[in-house]
């Protein structure tokens, strides 16, 4: 209930100020014509690399998600309110992981038709499945994401650090959402190698909630 | 005690290294298939289990420390992290100059090579990290909680990259399948012995720094109480 609450509160703010969504939806677009330019390609490759277009233009938004997650509670001394409040560590932490998920699938349903328009790529016709792949890498990237804007927040250079820390971290996860993002893009559906979504979201959202309270509280 | 320790283990890997080195280029029969380039597998590989060994002292440092908030496992784990980084370089600098001589490229996106890449990129961003914290408690505990995600990413890796296209270059293991000639057997132990003698004088010179550099921090702190 109360990471709820938390959620609830985030997402109000963001959508009061829009200042995460406006910038992360248009570096999404910025990333995506940058693309065009940096790869000269004929249909096949561009499908061949499809996947990974679409899951670094994803993680680059994600990181600017993120790092407001816990930035955000900064000013006025929120985040000792936030930790002295009733609400547990670990509701906090998911509070804000979810509301950081919903902001970024947001961010992502934007982009993904723009990106079809863009490169003449079909992904309608296997809309559920790249749902699917979507949510479970996306609360990948939110988890360990909103985590890392815990521990960062105080951190001189935190926009720096944060994608440093957080990239390597991430590229189990991202190789899997590329390889069936590209598999479902080109119509053949690998939907097997789910798992290692599933193992990751579950490692890494276990040991968030376990950890949270050391992170919060130092 | 501890400048003797020091010493003592220091010079025992330095003397224990040399004569494996004599061992490794003078004594030992060339290899039929690789040719003297072979050679090189006796400091890449007890490079890349010394790494294994001082990653794993320093996420059992980590978690003693969210346990205790002693800050001597801070130090150790820090101290441990920087010599595994350090072992994990020599491995894939070796590693990749076998490949130029072997497979004729630099590097390929191999299971294994990419697990230790992204082992060697991850605790650089535990090391880039530690300098931007400046209160101690803080950073202890950032770090200690970065080793831990960092130990936890390691298995998923692996299975990421071995999912559907196992693009295997990399030599299997040898060890544990016997496939490694009798003769090879001692100086491949040696240098495991020897680089973890060196690590460990590495590592207790590390902790002799953390502990003046927090002693300094500390009679600094309570000259400006002052």
């Amino acid at each position: 209930m109360a990471a709820l609450a938390i959620a609830g509160k985030d997402l109000r703010t963001e959508w009061r100020t829009k200042e995460s969504l406006n910038a992360s939806v248009s570096f999404a677009l910025v990333i995506l014509v940058l693309f065009s330019f940096a790869f000269d390609l004929d249909r096949e490759e561009l499908l061949a690399i499809s996947g990974g277009l679409l899951w670094l233009v994803y993680a680059f938004a994600g990181a600017l998600i993120v790092n407001r997650s816990f930035a955000r509670e900064l000013p006025n001394d929120c985040l000792d309110v936030l930790i002295a409040s009733p609400a547990p560590g670990w509701a906090v932490f998911l509070g804000k992981a979810v509301a950081c998920f919903l902001l970024l699938i947001l961010v992502e349903l934007i982009s993904l038709p723009v990106f079809g328009l863009f490169y003449n790529i079909h992904w309608a016709g296997s809309i559920f499945p790249l749902l699917l792949v979507i949510a479970l890498a996306t609360w990948g990237i939110t988890v360990v994401g909103t985590a890392f804007s815990a521990v960062t927040v105080n951190v001189r250079l935190r926009e720096l650090m944060l994608p440093v820390l957080l990239y390597p971290l991430l590229i189990p996860l991202l190789i899997g959402a590329m390889e069936m993002t590209t598999g479902l893009l080109n119509g053949n559906a690998v939907l097997s190698d789910i798992r290692i979504l599933l193992v990751f979201d579950a490692v890494f959202t276990s040991l968030s909630i376990y950890l949270i309270d050391f992170i919060l509280v130092i | 005690m501890r400048e003797k320790t020091i010493y003592g283990l220091g010079i025992l890997g330095t003397l224990l290294l040399l004569w494996n080195f004599y061992t490794i280029f003078l004594v030992i029969p060339i290899d039929a298939l690789q040719g003297n380039i072979f050679r090189i597998i006796f400091i890449h590989v007890p490079a890349a289990m010394t790494a294994f060994a001082f990653y794993g002292v320093a996420v059992l440092a980590s978690i003693a420390f969210l346990w205790t908030k002693n800050f001597k496992w801070d130090s150790m784990a820090v101290s441990a992290v920087e010599v595994g980084t350090m072992f994990t370089l020599v491995n894939l600098a070796t590693g990749s100059i076998w490949a130029r001589v072997e497979w004729g490229i630099w590097w390929a996106w191999d299971a294994r090579m990419t697990t230790q890449l992204m082992l060697f990129l991850l605790y650089l961003g535990y090391l880039l990290m530690r300098p931007a914290v400046a209160e101690p408690t803080q950073r202890a505990t950032m770090s200690a909680i970065l080793s831990i995600f960092a130990a936890a990413d390691i298995p998923v890796v692996f299975m990421a990259i071995r999912l559907h296209n196992v693009r295997t270059q990399h030599p299997g293991p040898v060890l544990e399948t016997g496939g490694l000639a009798p003769v090879y057997w001692p100086p491949f132990l040696i240098g495991i012995v020897a680089f973890l003698l060196l690590g460990s004088a590495m590592i207790l010179v590390r902790l002799h720094q953390e502990s003046s550099s927090r002693e300094i921090d500390s009679l600094r702190r309570e000259l400006h109480a002052i």
